[in-house]
C-alpha cells in the first residue's frame, strides 16, 4: 500500500497557560485510498494532531512526510501551495464566504491553483455540486442555504482540486443523522472510486466504526488502532 | 500553473460591495482630503507666482554691483602693533564697476544666462511748479530692460519704446504722475543729488501695482542718468542678469561673484522679508494639507480593520485552502486602493471645481482676481500622495490579516 502521509516521532508543546506536552511520540501512517478516523476523549489532542498534519501548525518536533516528501521545515508559501494542491479541508463549521454564491465558493481553491481555465473550473464546480446533490443551489448565495447544505458545499469546495488527502475536524459534528450519512457515503466513494485519502477526527462511534481504520488517542498519545 | 485567475480581486470587490455605506464614507473622506490638498497647494502656487511675477517687474534675478567699502589703514607695516582706525568711513564714490562692458560680455558668455543689461540709478527730485517729490530714476537701455522686466506689460499710457527716440524721455510711475499732475506728452523737470537739472518729456506711465514703486520710480535712458550724476558713459552702478531658472539664482549669484570679484545679489536675498513670509506660508499649508490627507488615510485604515475583523473566518479558510500571506495582503491592499481611487478621482474633480470658482472671485487691490489656477503639478502631487497614504492605510492592516493564524480561528 502506498503511504501518502506519515509522522515520525511527532510531538508538541503548548506554552500557555503553562508548558505542557499536548502530543507525544506520534507515529502514524495514512495510505492511499484509505478512510482513516481519529477518535478519543475530548482534549486528547485529536484536533491538535490534525492541524499538524494539515501543515497549518508548524510548531512541533519530529517529522511529517507527505507523499515521500518531508514537509517539516518548509516555508509558509511552499506549505500554502502544498495545501492548495493536495489537501481539502472540512471543518465542523462550513467557513463559506457568505457573499459568494455556492458555485463561486467551490471555485475559489481552483482559481487559486490555476490548473484549469475559468470555464473548465466552473464546469468542474458544477459537477462537484452535483455529486453532493446541490446543483440546483449553485447560484444561491452561500448564506441562504441550510446548515446541512452549507456543509455539503464546503465538501464540494474541499474536492474541487482533486486533492490527495481530505482532512476533516468533526466534519459531521453539526449535522443530523441523514446528512451525516450522506457525508459518510461521499467520503467512502472518494476513497474507493478516486483513491483519495480521508483523515477525519470524529466523536461519532458509528461513523468511526464504518471507516477503514480508526486511531484512538489518549492524553496526546496513540492508544490503539482498530 | 497554466492559468492565472484574479480571485484576489474578486474577493476584494465583494468586500467593498458588502460594505457600501462605510466604503462610501471612507472614499468621501479621501475626496475631501485630496480636494483640500490640491486646492491649498494650488493656491500656494498661485500666491508664489503672483509674488515672484510682481518682484520681477522691477528686480532682476541677479544684481551685480560694487559693495560699499570701509576705509582701511593705508599701510600695515606695523603688524605687531594693534591698528586703530578712528572713525572708519565708507570710501566715497567708489560704488562703480570698472570696465563694465567687459563684465557684460563676460556674463553674457556664461551658461544659462538669458539677459544682461547695465543700469545706473540716480536719486532725483521730480519738480512741477512748486511741488517736488523725491524718488529714483533708473537709467536703462529700454530694449534690454524690457526683455528683463517686461516693462511694456505694465505701461498703462504712452509707449515705452519712445525712450529709444526721445533722448530726454521719461517713463513715470503713475503715482508720481498723479501727484505732479502730468500726463504723457507733458514736460517735467528733475533735479539730481549733484544739482543737475534736466527737463524731461513724459513718454508714458506705468503701474506695477506696488504703490511704493509707482510713487517713486521712473525709467530714463542710461546716458541721461550718467549726465545727472555728472559721470561719463562708463559709469554703471548695476549690471542686471536674468538666468533661465530663477529658482537657482543664488547658485548663479555665487558663481558670478567669484567670476567677477563684485557682489552678486540674487532676488531672494534682495527680498528676504517676502521670502521668509513665503516660506512660512509654505510650511503652514504643507503641514495642514498633509494632515488632512492623513486623516483621510485613517478612514481607510478604519474600514480595513473593520473588514478584517468581520472577515477573519474568510481569511482563515483562505489561508487553509492555500492562499499565501501575500495573497491576503493583496486582497486588502486592493480593497484600500479601490476605495482610494474612487476618493481620489472625486477629490480631483472637486478640487477643479473649487479652483475654478475661486479663480473667478475678484479680490481687487494689487491682486485683482484670486491668484489661483489649474496646476497640473499639484494634481500629480495629490494623486501620488493620495495613493501613498491609501496604500499604507491598507498595507498596515493587511499585514496583520496576513499573519492571522488560521488554526486559532478554527479552534474557536
Ligand atoms: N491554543 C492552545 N493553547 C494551549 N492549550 C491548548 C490550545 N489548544 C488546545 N489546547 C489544549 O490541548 C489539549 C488538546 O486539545 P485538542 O487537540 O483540541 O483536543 P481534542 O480535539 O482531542 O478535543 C486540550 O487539553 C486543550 O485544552
Ligand atoms: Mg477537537
Amino acid at each position: 500500500m502506498q503511504t501518502v502521509l506519515e509522522t515520525k516521532n511527532v510531538g508538541k508543546y503548548f506554552y500557555d497557560p503553562e508548558k505542557f506536552r499536548v502530543l507525544n511520540n506520534i507515529n502514524i501512517k495514512a495510505y492511499k485510498g484509505e478512510f482513516l478516523t481519529l477518535v478519543g476523549k475530548s482534549g486528547s489532542g485529536k484536533s491538535t494532531l490534525l492541524y499538524l498534519l494539515s501543515t497549518m501548525d508548524t510548531d512541533y518536533d519530529g517529522e511529517i512526510w507527505m507523499d515521500k516528501k518531508l514537509v517539516t521545515g518548509l516555508n509558509q508559501n511552499d506549505l500554502a501551495d502544498i495545501r492548495n494542491e493536495n489537501i481539502g479541508f472540512v471543518f465542523q463549521f462550513h467557513y463559506l464566504l457568505p457573499e459568494f454564491t455556492c458555485l463561486n465558493n467551490v471555485m475559489i481553491p481552483a482559481l487559486k491553483l490555476g490548473r484549469y481555465s475559468k470555464q473548465e473550473i466552473e464546469e468542474r464546480a458544477y459537477k462537484k455540486l452535483e455529486i453532493l446533490g446541490l446543483k440546483d443551489q449553485a447560484l444561491k448565495p452561500a448564506s441562504k442555504l441550510s446548515g446541512g447544505q452549507q456543509q455539503r458545499v464546503a465538501i464540494a469546495r474541499a474536492l474541487i482540486n482533486d486533492p490527495k488527502i481530505i482532512m476533516g475536524d468533526e466534519p459531521t459534528g453539526n449535522l443530523d443523522s441523514k446528512n451525516t450519512q450522506i457525508v459518510f457515503d461521499i467520503f467512502k466513494q472518494l476513497t474507493t472510486e478516486f483513491g483519495q485519502t480521508i483523515i477525519a477526527v470524529t466523536h461519532d462511534n458509528d461513523f468511526a466504526k464504518a471507516s477503514d481504520r480508526t486511531i484512538v488517542m489518549q492524553d496526546g498519545e496513540i492508544l490503539s488502532e482498530r | 500553473m497554466k492559468h492565472k485567475h484574479n480571485i484576489n480581486s474578486e474577493i476584494s470587490i465583494s468586500y467593498i460591495v458588502t460594505n457600501k455605506k462605510l466604503t462610501t464614507i471612507a472614499a468621501l473622506g479621501v475626496t475631501i482630503g485630496i480636494a483640500i490638498f490640491v486646492f491649498m497647494n494650488s493656491m500656494m502656487k498661485g500666491f508664489d507666482r503672483t509674488s515672484t511675477e510682481s518682484i520681477f517687474k522691477t528686480v532682476p534675478h541677479i544684481r551685480l554691483y560694487k559693495d560699499d567699502e570701509t576705509s582701511v589703514p593705508l599701510s600695515d607695516k606695523h603688524k605687531e602693533s594693534e591698528t586703530i582706525i578712528v572713525n572708519p568711513k565708507i570710501v566715497p564714490d567708489n560704488n562703480v564697476l570698472v570696465n563694465p562692458n567687459a563684465l557684460i560680455k563676460l556674463l553674457q558668455s556664461q551658461e544659462d544666462v538669458k539677459v544682461v543689461t547695465p543700469q545706473t540709478n540716480a536719486n532725483v527730485f521730480y519738480n512741477n511748479g512748486k511741488s517736488q517729490i523725491s524718488g529714483n530714476a533708473t537709467g536703462i537701455n529700454i530694449e534690454e530692460a524690457n526683455k528683463m522686466f517686461n516693462i511694456k506689460s505694465y505701461v498703462v499710457e504712452g509707449n515705452a519704446d519712445d525712450l529709444k527716440n526721445i533722448q530726454n524721455g521719461i517713463l513715470l510711475g503713475v503715482g508720481i504722475a498723479n501727484k505732479m499732475n502730468v500726463r504723457t506728452g507733458d514736460d517735467i523737470s528733475i533735479t539730481s543729488s549733484k544739482g543737475v537739472l534736466k527737463t524731461m518729456k513724459v513718454v508714458g506711465l506705468f503701474r506695477t501695482n506696488n504703490s511704493n514703486t509707482d510713487k517713486s520710480k521712473s525709467y530714463i535712458n542710461i546716458s541721461l542718468a550718467q549726465q545727472l550724476l555728472q559721470k561719463n558713459a562708463s559709469y554703471i552702478t548695476d549690471i542686471n542678469v536674468n538666468v533661465n531658472d530663477f529658482n537657482n539664482a543664488n547658485i548663479y549669484a555665487q558663481r558670478f561673484s567669484k567670476l567677477t570679484g563684485y557682489k552678486a545679489e540674487d532676488w531672494q536675498a534682495a527680498n528676504e522679508t517676502l521670502m521668509a513670509a513665503a516660506k512660512m506660508r509654505k510650511v503652514i499649508i504643507t503641514v495642514i494639507s498633509f494632515s488632512i490627507l492623513l486623516v483621510a488615510g485613517f478612514g481607510i485604515y478604519n474600514i480595513l480593520n473593520m473588514t478584517i475583523t468581520q472577515k477573519i473566518n474568510d481569511i482563515a479558510i483562505l489561508k487553509a485552502m492555500g492562499f499565501r500571506g501575500g495573497d491576503v495582503v493583496r486582497i486588502f491592499v486592493q480593497q484600500a486602493l479601490i476605495i482610494g481611487f474612487l476618493g481620489i478621482a472625486l477629490g480631483l474633480t472637486l478640487a477643479t471645481i473649487l479652483v475654478n470658482v475661486l479663480s473667478h472671485v475678484y479680490v481687487g487691490g494689487d491682486i485683482g482676481y484670486f491668484p489661483i489656477r489649474f496646476e497640473p503639478s499639484q494634481y500629480l502631487k495629490g494623486l501620488i500622495f493620495g495613493f501613498l497614504v491609501t496604500f499604507f492605510a491598507g498595507y498596515i492592516p493587511a499585514r496583520k490579516a496576513a499573519n492571522v493564524d488560521p488554526v486559532s480561528i478554527f479552534r474557536k
